[in-house]
């Protein structure tokens, strides 16, 4: 033996594995372990899936009270036939854990402030911010309240957890999903927990913009003063065209709540002066969180039926939010898109009635300020004494670190997130407790479980009465030709402005005064226009009895556009439904652009201004993806906005929120001498809309001449519509999709936000469906069928859905692959 | 003769202890040092009997499983790595790293039994 050249040669080959067997530092972020990564028979070869895959498999599983058979279509959605209702949850669950484990487990992750966990402390701010904010305290009361009253819904989610698990303890290491090899770690089993921070997840994204936004009003507020802001900030929508139709009359309210004496002195004029500490916040929901839908009554359309038609508009990422399914039992047939982490259908329809979802958009959070006794946190001024707090744990594990542990102090109000130990630019050192309906115990769960289930109107009613958090407007179409549409959950009877800033904590005077029986929520059943519809606008006008929040909660011209349209159309199919649901018609510019044209002096523009200024009025209004114009209006707007407000707004340095394009639409159709339009830093001057519109188009002209220069002034160029991997890589995401649309527009697409699920329901005898969504039904990158709706969708097009018996499903030529599943027995 | 053998021994090691996921993706170093100690070789021989033996099997696999993908993922992954989106790179960085490591354990093998 050499022991010199062994010792040396031994070093080296020792040394090379460990180092490919160490996740090496680039950035912020973390290689793979590269010799594991790369290995064929380990690491990410084996997820590149063969492009004709054989789904075909027999199953065995002792959990199953029967045998299920699953058929899988060309486009691999499963058509699950289960004689046990359980079967088909246990079904659903194996199956979304076969198609989407690493998104599973990755959004609980995020939903439980577990990032950290995996990616290290650069995550620690989100994990910190959704601890604060009580998302595992919320999941908990589900899971008390499901438990102990509720016995079917338990044994839904249990079942729907031992079917993933039943997936994960067969899963082989080397067939692990790609994402788990590329961050290095591996998966848990399933909980019911984890199903139930899913739905905490969907609260937040779709009510915890409250979250931020009744913070930066406060700011706002307290920068402006309450009478700038009462002007910027005016609840009052001069063009709203709400869900139930103007002048409808609404019953006497059962709860009145009472504005506080002196409310106006200490809230609402109440003007805050303390320093405050810095600390990064995590992004906040996004605003176009919303979405439409609809139905025409048979008296609309070509065949007599109804139609109904729903496209919620969220975050578009991959792998998508949705997984299109057909569960069929005896004791009931349903199809439509389901979330990977829940059982049940979410939006779809079965073979009496179709139902689809918008956001409700209500206020439903709000912030109560505290006061400690002492910096040990352990007692709180509360109606006149100091009670004592309860302390809640919350452990993070830090990756290649130590445990950061969050001390909560749960008062009356809810769990106190920011105090002494986390901060943000927009909280300004105060300590603040969240009261949220997202912590009621509820099993709003079953409402999905109820519709999937639903035969007829009654049904729908009382299946949604069942639903509290995040409020949503359900509209619904039933074969025997009734439609309907009702704002369900639980929302806080408010009065005037309650819960649009931070309120005073030190006893029950600001607390909620009940809330809003189901029975007053507004709600329309076939009503004589022949259609109903909602596209996130307020439900009602003034004259219903409660507060609805703040108007920046209530996009408007979406709406108009879907009721304009639905109003002008008879003789409907399913082929016109779908044009109008990629309808991308601009109402708020057909408004906006003669408002600007009304106000612009053309004689006073450089030549590059007029033809910017020329290339906006030859466009015609619609944001098809090669169009310029819109483009150039866009850039003329927000310039122009912000010139009559940018000067109001300057110089804090405080997180403020900017008013909404609809206050100053409505000012300059009403007004031309509103006083905001003045600059009020040029003293000797008193510009008005002629000054602001001029130099607005001015000062956006110097930014289109450069995407002029870059070549992207055409929209989708411009808006480089994107659907993101969960990790935000782009290799792993859709880039630069050609798509139109945009925010106001029914074809809601903006940069990476839009439908996310595209759903049309003819309601005729033997159902006549239309779907996709932006992804597709293997969350595997590596799959054919990653992305394989994506094209489809942004040219707007749409695929026929299989909803068939069992029976003709087998003789279908679309149905490729049998899955079965058989008791251990 | 003895050295294509070899090359086929080492190969047909790596390959089975790599179908059991639960043994370390590594477990190959361990399989060519014994084939280097039990089948010996000039050193400079060892190391290219590691190297083709890994290089080939961990290059074969891998171009098989891409065809069959039509490089779907190969091109991802070359776009993480970075490696300008080249399946045919990442093919290459695949079968080198094997190699490498493959003929260096080959090599200290050889070291045990040269007189």
């Amino acid at each position: 033996m050499r022991l010199l050249p062994f010792l040396a040669s031994a070093v080296v080959t020792i040394g090379l594995v460990s180092l490919l067997n160490t996740q090496l530092s680039i950035g912020p972020t973390k290689s793979p372990k590269l010799g594991y990564f790369l290995s064929p028979q380990h690491g990410f070869w084996k997820n590149a899936e063969k492009i004709n895959t054989n789904f075909d498999a027999n199953l065995v599983a002792g959990e199953l009270k029967g045998n299920v058979d699953v058929y899988i279509d060309d486009r691999l959605v499963p058509h699950i036939y289960a004689d046990h209702d359980e079967d088909a949850y246990f079904v659903q669950g194996y199956l979304h854990a076969k198609f989407r484990l690493w998104q599973m487990d990755f959004q609980t992750r995020v939903a439980s402030g577990r990032l950290s966990e995996i990616a290290g402390a650069d995550k620690l701010s989100i994990d910190r911010f959704f601890r604060r904010l009580g998302m595992v305290y919320g999941a908990e009361q589900t899971e008390v309240k499901i438990n102990e009253t509720n016995p079917v819904m338990k044994a839904t989610v249990d079942a729907y957890t031992a079917g993933v698990n039943a997936y994960m303890k067969q899963l082989a290491p080397e067939d692990l999903p790609f994402e788990f090899k590329l961050m290095n770690y591996e998966p848990e089993l399933w909980t019911p927990k984890k199903t139930y921070l899913f739905l905490m997840f969907m609260s937040y994204d779709l009510t915890g913009r409250s979250a931020a936004l009744d913070l930066q009003l406060t700011n706002t507020r307290d920068f402006l003063g309450y009478d700038l802001f009462n002007k910027l900030y005016t609840n009052t929508q001069d063009s709203l065209d709400p869900i139930i139709p103007k002048g409808t009359v609404y019953q006497k309210p059962s709860i009145v709540p009472i504005k506080p004496a002196n409310s106006d002195t200490n809230y609402l004029m109440h003007k805050n002066t303390l320093a405050y500490l810095t600390q990064p916040s995590p992004e906040a929901p996004d605003k176009n969180n919303g979405s439409n839908n609809w139905a025409v009554a048979g008296s609309k359309t070509k065949s007599g039926r109804p139609i109904l038609c729903s496209d919620p508009h969220l975050g578009l990422n991959l792998p998508s939010l949705w997984y299109e399914v057909q569960i069929t039992t005896p004791t009931h047939s349903t199809y439509g898109a389901s979330f990977p982490g829940s059982p049940a259908v979410i939006i779809g329809f079965n073979d009496s009635l179709a139902w689809g979802v918008t956001n409700a958009g209500r206020d439903v959070l709000d912030y109560y300020e505290l006061k400690f006794k002492d910096s040990s946190q352990n007692e709180y001024w509360f109606n006149g004494e100091w009670k004592s707090v309860t302390k809640r744990k919350e452990v993070i594990k830090v990756k290649d670190s130590a445990d950061v542990v969050e001390e909560i102090a749960m008062t009356y109000w809810g769990p106190a997130m920011f105090d002494a130990h986390y901060q943000n630019p927009q909280s300004k050192g105060r300590n603040l407790a969240v009261k949220w309906t997202a912590f009621t115990p509820s099993s709003g769960v079953e409402a999905f479980y109820q519709l999937n289930r639903a035969k007829n109107y009654d049904d729908y009613i009382h299946a949604i009465s069942l639903w509290t958090c995040p409020g949503q407007n359900f509209v619904l179409a039933t074969k025997s030709g009734d439609i309907a549409i009702k704002q369900q959950g639980a929302f806080v009877a408010r009065w005037e402005r309650q819960g649009d800033f931070i309120m005073p904590g030190q006893d029950s005077t600001y607390d909620w005064q009940g809330i809003i029986p189901n029975n007053e929520n507004p709600t329309i059943k076939n009503p004589i226009r022949g259609f109903v519809s909602s596209a996130n606008q307020k439900p009602t006008d003034a004259s219903y009895p409660y507060y609805l929040g703040t108007a920046s909660y209530f996009p408007l011209y979406r709406g108009i556009s879907v009721n304009k349209h639905l109003a002008n159309m008879n003789q409907i199919t399913a082929q016109d439904m779908q044009a109008l649901q990629t309808n991308n018609d601009n109402v708020f510019a057909a408004t906006a652009r003669p408002a600007l044209m009304k106000y612009v002096q053309l004689d006073k523009l450089s030549p590059d201004a007029k033809r910017m200024v020329a290339e906006m009025t030859n466009w015609n209004l619609v944001n098809e993806e090669h169009a310029k114009g819109i483009t150039v209006f866009k850039i003329i707007w927000d310039s122009v906005a912000q010139a009559v407000w940018g000067d109001e707004l300057a110089g804090s340095d405080l997180a403020l929120t900017k008013p909404d394009d609809f206050v100053l639409l409505d000012q300059m159709l009403k007004d031309s001498n509103w006083s905001i339009a003045d600059d009020i830093r040029t003293k000797d001057k008193v510009e008005n809309f002629k000054d602001q519109v001029t130099l607005g188009v001015e000062n956006a002209t110097l930014k289109l001449l450069e995407l002029e220069k870059e070549n992207k002034l055409e929209w989708a160029l411009f808006k480089a519509t994107r659907v993101l991997h969960l990790t935000k890589i782009p290799a792993l995401s859709r880039m630069n999709l050609p798509i139109g649309g945009g925010m106001n527009i029914i074809n809601a697409t903006t940069e990476n936000h839009g439908p996310s699920w595209r759903m049309i329901v003819h309601l005729t005898d033997e159902i006549e469906a239309y779907g996709l969504y932006p992804g597709g039904q293997s969350g595997n990158p590596g799959s054919p069928y990653y992305d394989s709706f994506v094209d489809y969708w942004a040219a707007g097009k749409y695929y026929r859905l299989l909803f068939l018996s069992k029976e003709n499903l087998i003789k279908n030529e679309r149905t490729k692959w049998h899955i079965q599943f058989k008791t251990a027995s | 003769m003895k050295i294509i053998i070899s090359i086929l021994l080492c190969a047909l090691l790596a390959y089975a202890v790599g179908i059991y996921g639960n043994l370390p993706w590594w477990s190959f170093v361990v399989t060519n040092l014994i084939v280097a100690i039990v089948v010996p070789q000039k050193s400079f021989h060892s190391f290219l009997i590691g190297f083709l033996s890994i290089g080939l099997l961990w290059a074969g696999l891998a171009i098989g499983i891409d065809q069959g993908n039509h490089h779907i993922l190969s091109t991802k992954v070359a776009t993480i790595l970075p490696l300008k989106g080249s399946y045919i790179s990442l093919l290459v960085l695949t079968s080198f790293v094997g190699a490498l490591l493959g003929g260096l354990a080959s090599l200290t093998g050889s070291f045990i039994k040269m007189k």
